[in-house]
């Protein structure tokens, strides 16, 4: 309290500037005055008695300032002064100050901007109540080699049952079409357990979410749905609870608008875009009759209970599983191995952007600390010139400690300028940044300059200020006065304490320059050799556009519920896109028959002759029409392709690829082998086969699934024999990209009027946006490599024309001795070069670290690679010689006479 | 040297404080010259130093300051004790007594006396 008072009455004194120093000036005089007549009184004569109270009293200056020092709060006061005399300094040199602050700026701004990536994704990646205890439940069966293989009805009643959650949920994603606005549109929906919401703890807008405690059986009409939706479809209509839409010509009620915010947890852009909630209860239909060992392809997510760690909760799953597979046997076959795995759900969200987003972040720091040492070097530089005004103040009485004080005060008003300017440059640089990040990156949270980043940006600054304050700064605190004050009076040549720092930190900054550019140097390569793998199909001149037919739960609304249906559509509308403006070829697919397409259809395999594995293996399937294969220039190897009588009359067949045969084929022939797909994470719209589908062709690997592999088994059925509900229409031709999407649309409509064209895309995008996560890294990554390039390569022009400028006297008497020209350029190149080589040195050791830590992110090459290590390294070398070159030659034209006379 | 001005000045507040107690509203000679009369030498010399302690009591809210005309009717700055200050002094002088209580204890107790 009593301190609280008195540093109150300090900091009001400190913030008024008042200084009441008439008042103590007043009382000295009335004490004084006062002993005086007292010595008078005491027999003194008058100029005694004033002597002996002026002594009685002590020194007023010290009286004084101990006052003053009470009045106010003397560090601050310093540290105002300190600032006041920095800025004064600044301003004295602005092409210095302008260069320092730039840097700065540059380094912090990246670096803030990189982490509020980080701060939105890795740190703060669920924006949800208590979001550490949301988990996602997975099921296991490492026996069988299924992971993540979907629950069934019964096990999540037991997880529900448990006691380890507060909520269990289960979630199954799809999209559908949402007619009844001017254009059909595509919606991605999500069916939920009703307690969805609450789970996740998040209020609607406008109207109301599910009741958790929902136990209607099967789908309800309710819909809540986002506030994309409701301002795409409703025109953000204020009134919008009771009314309705239309989806896969299915009537819902809308109930509720979540707020513009919200996005679903789910692990796909395609899952965080969903737009439409519908309350779920999977115990009757369309869910499967309970039974233990039917694994549905839906996902389990839960919210454990308050204070229970994953840790602890998965021990008690644990025990559950165990005691399951113990009461039910049959169900459980123990070569199965049944676990289930309880992922914190940040985890399984940014899981695997993590490495990317942490080495973005390396290597904007090391642009930083290479900023830092550049600034260091230029503040060494003017140290230099300044030794002088140091040792006179410190010959004048000043501690070092305030010297000190006072240059780490000028390196922080610097560094937080420096920040500031930084942020405002985020600022400004934020909408291109945003347009920077690839979709995929998982986001729940909008990128934002929040106190996080701010914070984050303050500590940055006054780290960085430090960091290369302390170099002058401990210079000024250990400088030899009478050496200083002696040699200054001639020109100003710094110490050979200050030219050894100098080197020190050009040797640095290469290293660090060097580890940034065999990282770069590395995605470089993962990113070529990506980009120029060949692909197995040509996306050149090929567009495709997708369009889904309606799946309504009402049977009979359903125009396209069997084959012979949707085949006589799906030939129709091949006929007619042949006729569109450009296209030579047309093709139809299902949707995982888009080239590198997200979404994955995994189905059950079973072999035939191997029926007895309990858990069947998974394969990736799609339909496609005849046409498809030649269409992508995809070859076929043996056997032969579909043809237009492969429909639902002739018995079913399958293509599959050289993967697939080598995987469950390996040294037989694949040919008239049979097979049976099915009772995979399907989704809506597949059927499972249930006659035996003969397999006819083998086709060559192609890079459809991923870039990065090659090798993905996938089997190809006939269209007009199973024919799927989410179609693909391929064109190629002489296509016009900005026309094709209207075109096809009124082409489809032509055909049918209540359906959505959608994610039209030309294959040579497709590819690209394959690539962006990679291409984000390697441009963000590269871009600082060069940064730090330059900025070594100006450290070390910095320090040679500084080594240069300091001999000129010497160069000029060896060469008025005699020494060549070329002598005196080959010395201070090799002076150079012996900096940069060191450097290099200490830059592969550390390059060698930091690219095994980084090889989740390679493709196909080492993290060792001799190219990049070497290539980089000549690279640098050669910058560092170039840099070093100007300064040489100036140098070598050193006129003897001139430079002996100067001094 | 420096913790002798520190116990200096902690004594010097509790000194001031006890004499504003004593003889009411004072000037800073009138306390400086009590002081001396009964501490002896300790206030001889730097009388001075008592300023910026009466600052911090009054910073503090220990004591409060007015003019006034002393006693050859000039002006003076007048200091007196306040409620807190009153309370500060009745805390401060148990302190004290306790503090110096346990260490007479100490000086008293001889190597033999301890069991």
């Amino acid at each position: 309290m009593k301190f609280l008072r008195r540093f109150l009455a300090r900091l009001k004194n400190f913030a008024s500037g008042r200084r009441d120093d008439k008042r103590l000036r007043e009382e000295m005089q009335e004490h004084i005055a006062l002993q005086t007549e007292e010595n008078l009184r005491a027999g003194m004569n008058a100029e005694e008695a004033r002597r002996q109270a002026v002594m009685k009293f002590g020194g007023a200056g010290t009286v004084r300032e101990d006052y003053q020092a009470e009045q106010g709060l003397p560090v601050f006061e310093n540290l105002l002064q300190d600032s006041r005399f920095a800025i004064r300094m600044l301003a004295k040199s602005p092409g210095f100050a302008a260069i320092a602050i730039l840097t700065m700026a540059l380094g912090i701004g990246a670096t803030t901007a990189i982490f509020s990536l980080v701060d939105a994704t890795l740190l703060h990646p669920l924006p949800f109540p208590h979001p550490e205890e949301l988990v996602r439940i997975e099921d296991d069966l490492p026996g069988a080699g299924a992971t993540d293989a979907g629950v069934s009805i019964p096990e999540f009643k037991d997880l529900q049952r448990s006691g380890i959650f507060q909520y269990v949920v289960l979630e199954i994603f799809g999209s559908a079409n949402l007619t009844g606005a001017s254009q059909p549109s595509r919606m991605q929906y999500e069916g939920v357990s009703p307690a969805y919401f609450a789970m996740l703890g998040v209020k609607p807008e406008l109207g109301q979410t599910f009741d958790p405690q929902d136990q209607t059986p099967g789908f309800t009409l309710d819909v809540v749905i986002s506030d994309g939706l409701w301002k795409r479809a409703f025109g953000s209509d204020p009134h919008v609870v009771g009314r309705s839409l239309r989806a896969d010509n299915d009537l819902y009620r809308v109930i509720g608008v979540m707020p513009p915010g919200f996005r679903d947890p789910g692990r796909t852009v395609g899952e965080r875009n969903t737009e439409q909630w519908a309350a779920l209860n999977f115990s009757d239909d369309p869910a499967q009759a309970p039974s233990r060992n039917v694994r549905l392809p839906l996902e389990t997510v839960g919210r454990l209970k308050p204070g229970v760690t994953v840790a602890a909760a998965q021990s008690q799953m644990d025990a559950l599983v165990a005691s399951l597979r113990e009461q039910f046997p049959g169900d459980y076959p123990a070569d199965n191995k049944w676990t289930v795995r309880l992922v914190p759900l940040k985890e399984n969200l940014v899981g695997n952007v993590r490495q990317s987003l942490i080495l973005l972040l390396g290597a904007v720091a090391l642009v930083l600390l290479i900023g830092c040492v550049n600034v260091a070097n230029l503040l060494l530089a003017r140290a230099s010139a300044r030794s002088r005004e140091m040792a006179v103040r410190q010959a004048l009485g000043a501690p070092r400690k305030r010297l000190v004080r006072q240059l780490l005060t000028e390196s922080l008003l610097l560094s937080l300028l420096g920040g500031v300017a930084g942020l405002v440059i985020v600022f400004c640089m934020k909408g291109l940044l945003l347009r920077l990040i690839p979709e995929s990156l998982p986001r729940l949270n909008d990128l934002s300059i929040n106190w996080t980043v701010m914070l984050f940006a303050l500590a940055t600054s006054i780290a960085a200020g430090i960091i290369f304050g302390l170099a002058p700064a401990r210079q000024a605190g250990r400088l030899n006065l009478t050496d200083t004050l002696r040699t200054e009076g001639r020109g100003s040549k710094g110490s050979r304490q200050q030219t050894r720092t100098r080197r020190v930190l050009v040797v640095t900054e290469f290293a660090l320059s060097l580890v940034l550019m065999v990282a770069a140097g590395l995605l470089l390569r993962s990113f070529w050799d990506l980009y120029k793998a060949p692909l197995g199909f040509n996306p050149q001149r090929v567009m495709s556009v997708q369009l889904w037919l309606p799946s309504p739960n009402d049977p009979k609304a359903d125009i396209y519920g069997t084959a012979a249906q949707e085949a006589v559509f799906a030939r129709e509308l091949l006929r007619r896109s042949r006729l569109l403006p450009g296209v030579q070829e047309a093709a139809l697919g299902a949707e995982p028959s888009i080239p590198l397409h997200h979404d994955r259809n995994l189905s059950a395999l079973i072999v035939e002759g191997r029926e007895t594995q309990k858990q069947p293996p998974t394969v990736e399937r799609s339909q496609v029409t005849p046409e498809y294969f030649h269409l992508l220039e995809i070859p076929l190897l043996r056997g032969r392709l579909f043809n237009d009588g492969d429909d639902e009359k002739a018995p079913q067949v399958a293509v599959i690829n050289q993967a697939m045969a080598e995987t469950y084929w390996r040294g037989e022939d694949p040919l008239g082998k049979r097979l049976k797909v099915g009772g995979g994470r399907a989704g809506v719209g597949q059927r499972a086969s249930k006659t035996w589908i003969t397999i006819v062709g083998v086709v060559a690997d192609a890079r459809t699934e991923s870039l990065a592999n090659a090798s993905v088994p996938l089997i190809y059925l006939s269209l007009y024999q199973e024919t799927p509900k989410e179609l693909a229409i391929f064109l190629r031709g002489g296509l016009n990209a900005s026309a094709i999407p209207k075109e096809v649309q009124a082409m489809v409509q032509s055909v049918d009027p209540e359906l959505p064209v959608y994610g039209a895309q030309t294959l040579d995008d497709a590819v690209s946006a394959s690539l962006e996560q990679r291409r984000f890294s390697m441009a963000i990554v590269a871009t600082f490599a060069i940064t730090a390039l330059l900025l070594a390569a100006l450290g070390i022009y910095g320090v040679i024309s500084y080594i240069v400028s300091e001999r000129t006297q010497e160069i000029g008497i060896r060469l008025a001795l005699g020494a060549r020209q070329g002598t005196i350029l080959q010395m201070v190149l090799r002076q150079g070069l012996g900096l940069a080589m060191a450097g290099a040195g200490l830059g592969l050791v550390g390059s060698v670290i930091v690219s095994n830590l980084m090889a989740g992110l390679l493709y196909g090459v080492m993290p060792t690679d001799p190219l990049t290590f070497v290539g980089v390294t000549l690279v640098l070398t050669a910058v560092a010689l170039a840099a070093c070159y100007i300064p040489a030659r100036r140098a070598m034209r050193v006129d003897p006479m001139i430079a002996l006379r100067y001094e | 040297m420096k913790q002798k001005t520190d116990v200096l000045q902690g004594t010097l507040a509790l000194m001031v404080l006890k004499t504003l107690d004593v003889l009411g509203s004072q000037h800073g000679y009138g306390i400086a010259r009590r002081i001396e009369q009964i501490s002896g030498d300790l206030l001889a010399v730097n009388q001075g130093t008592l300023y910026p302690v009466l600052l911090k009591l009054e910073q503090e809210g220990a004591i409060a300051s007015d003019w006034g005309a002393s006693e050859n009717n000039r002006r003076a700055r007048f200091y007196r004790l306040t409620k807190e200050g009153r309370k500060q002094l009745q805390v401060e002088t148990q302190d004290w007594e306790q503090t110096a209580a346990i260490i007479g204890r100490f000086f008293e107790v001889k190597a033999e006396d301890l069991p």
